[in-house]
């Protein structure tokens, strides 16, 4: 078991400001240790100069800081070849890359398989091919949260060219078995994409294992800065794929007319890029491989067996709670409602039927409520709205793990939901 | 007790037990105000005499903040005529809350007045103004 108090030393955040915070917003953002605070403000102190552009030894060192981070964050998700990795802003903006530039390669009556468990940023990217023509499906969820795989099955079919999964879903925590997925996807001849987003940050994952065409995830969420992310792809994969921004860097020689791209990763990172940012994500990585992901997941799901443990022992009333309930399956992500609301559709007329005032108090008042406990949850729709409407309610708050949490945090949740119980009623 | 304690309790009284809180049968003006991002939703039926509402409820169901604010809001704005209500400016709304609600609570402080003032609009489009 990992000592989170231990790990919460490692961390300016809290022992400073963050000291009486009980942050339980990870799917969302995580804290930075002071080792990734430091591997930035040394970079912009001792290298900062521009890459690629090496005739002086300082901008030379800055590409080689760079290049280190792209081979080392390559290792830690099992890539063989450091060109496989593509620095991007964020999961979004790798997911926007492929729907753009894979998009160039479909055609009217083309489908694109997702899940109804997507973030936003793997449906909206793929709504703006609909305009061509291009067909969106959503392979829907079983009573338990789990994905059904019967639905997926009959929703893949020879039109399918794409086919985009997240592998944890950030607002049910279940985790999807990828590889499953990715082989059935790949017998049907179509592009496997894993959003890893919640995944990578919280489990071992490989991406040889997984045998994904792309992947896709954000730094931040995984003790890295804000503003860099990765894609990986299959360096076939990605030599097959039109560019997606233009600009600096990504050509080699530019004429009137046309141009030359350069070789990947290159010809995907147009302009100057976030080196500071992959530096620290680089930080991260060593941070988060001292301690072993296999730790991090053991410890996480030590903490939602504990919370569904909880759940059921106190009786919270009006408490409900979403995902499996099997921590085999199931991140550190725990959604839950005290009492339901659901969502409307009453063409602009309403009566006293549809009032469920005093039944359920609404997550933003739970979030506001736990605030004053200093316990930061989120709540919302948490950029699953699809998800969220699939449920039938309007919203959920969410508490969501990471290495520094602790069964005491749990423990606080849970005494401050009682009390919000209390107020309301 | 701090001005924002004592603020957060009125809150929750007007939360607990709304003012105004039913439908008028019969109403002049009938509007619903939903936000499907949360779920938020607010409807006013107001009676119309002479300019000015000489009734007013309303029906919802939401957030503290939401509710509460439809609840205080038809306190404020019964008996007064449309004209002074369509003055009222959402900074008079938070100030009438008198709690420092993030941005992203504002939205839901808010949603009864767009309801109450669509509300206007619709009435006077359907009488013309009288």
């Amino acid at each position: 078991m990992l000592s989170s108090e231990h790990f919460k030393k490692d961390f300016p955040f809290f022992t400073g400001k963050g000291k009486n915070i009980t942050f339980l917003d990870n799917a969302a953002t995580t804290q930075k240790p002071a080792e990734v605070i430091d591997a930035i403000s040394d970079f912009y102190t001792n290298f900062n100069s521009n890459v690629r552009r090496g005739i002086y030894r300082l901008s030379e060192e800055a590409t080689d800081l760079y290049a280190r981070s792209r081979e080392n964050i390559s290792q830690f998700i099992g890539s063989s070849d450091p060109r496989q990795l593509v620095f991007v802003r964020n999961a979004t903006e790798a997911l926007n890359l492929l729907a753009y530039s894979l998009g160039r390669g479909l055609k009217s009556g083309d489908e694109v398989l997702l899940t109804i468990m997507e973030h936003h940023s793997n449906i909206v990217p793929w709504q703006f091919l609909k305009d061509r023509g291009i067909r969106l499906r959503f392979a829907d969820i079983k009573k338990d949260g789990t994905l059904d795989m019967d639905d997926f099955r009959e929703k893949l079919n020879r039109k399918t060219r794409v086919v985009s999964v997240t592998e944890t879903s950030n607002l049910l925590g279940t985790i999807n078995d990828v590889r499953e997925i990715g082989k059935m996807a790949h017998e049907n001849g179509s592009t496997f994409i894993v959003d890893a987003a919640q995944s990578v940050p919280h489990m071992p994952v490989d991406v040889m294992r997984q045998d994904c065409d792309f992947m896709a995830f954000s730094g931040h969420k995984m003790l890295g800065p804000m503003g860099i992310g990765v894609l990986y792809g299959k360096a076939d994969q990605l030599e097959a794929l039109p560019p997606f921004n233009g600009g600096g860097e990504m050509i080699t020689e530019v004429y009137e007319d046309h141009s030359v791209y350069a070789e990947v990763p290159d010809r995907f990172e147009a302009g100057t890029p976030n080196v500071a940012g992959a530096v620290g994500l680089s930080a991260a990585v060593d941070y988060l491989g001292r301690i072993g992901m296999e730790n991090v997941r053991e410890h996480e799901k030590d903490l939602i067996s504990y919370t569904l443990e909880k759940e059921r022992d106190m009786h919270v009333e009006g408490l409900v709670s979403y995902g499996p309930r099997d921590p085999e399956i199931r991140g550190g992500i725990y959604s839950f409602n005290l009492g339901e609301m659901h969502p409307l559709d009453l063409g602009g007329q309403m009566d006293e039927r549809h009032l469920d005032i005093g039944k359920s108090v609404h997550p933003h008042d739970v979030g506001t409520d736990l605030d004053r406990d200093n316990i930061a949850v989120r709540a919302g729709h948490h950029c699953a709205m699809p998800l969220t409407h699939r449920l039938n309610v309007v919203a959920t708050s969410r508490a969501s793990y990471y290495i520094y949490n602790s069964r005491k945090d749990v423990d606080r949740l849970f005494d401050s939901l009682e009390k919000i119980v209390g107020v309301y009623s | 007790m701090t001005d924002e304690d004592i603020n957060t309790e009125i809150l929750l009284e007007h939360y607990r037990s709304p003012h105004n809180y039913g439908q008028i049968q019969d109403a002049s003006a009938k509007m619903m105000e939903y936000n499907p991002v949360c779920g938020d939703t607010v409807q006013f039926t107001i009676s119309v005499d002479g300019g000015a509402i000489r009734d007013i409820k309303f029906i919802g169901r939401g957030c503290s903040v939401s509710q509460a604010s439809a609840s205080m809001l038809t306190d404020r704005v019964l008996g007064k005529s449309l004209e002074e209500v369509k003055k009222i400016t959402p900074e008079d709304i938070l100030q009438m809350i008198g709690l420092s609600l993030g941005p992203s609570r504002e939205k839901c402080a808010l949603l009864s007045l767009n309801a109450l003032h669509k509300c206007i609009r619709k009435y006077e489009e359907e009488t013309g103004g009288n």
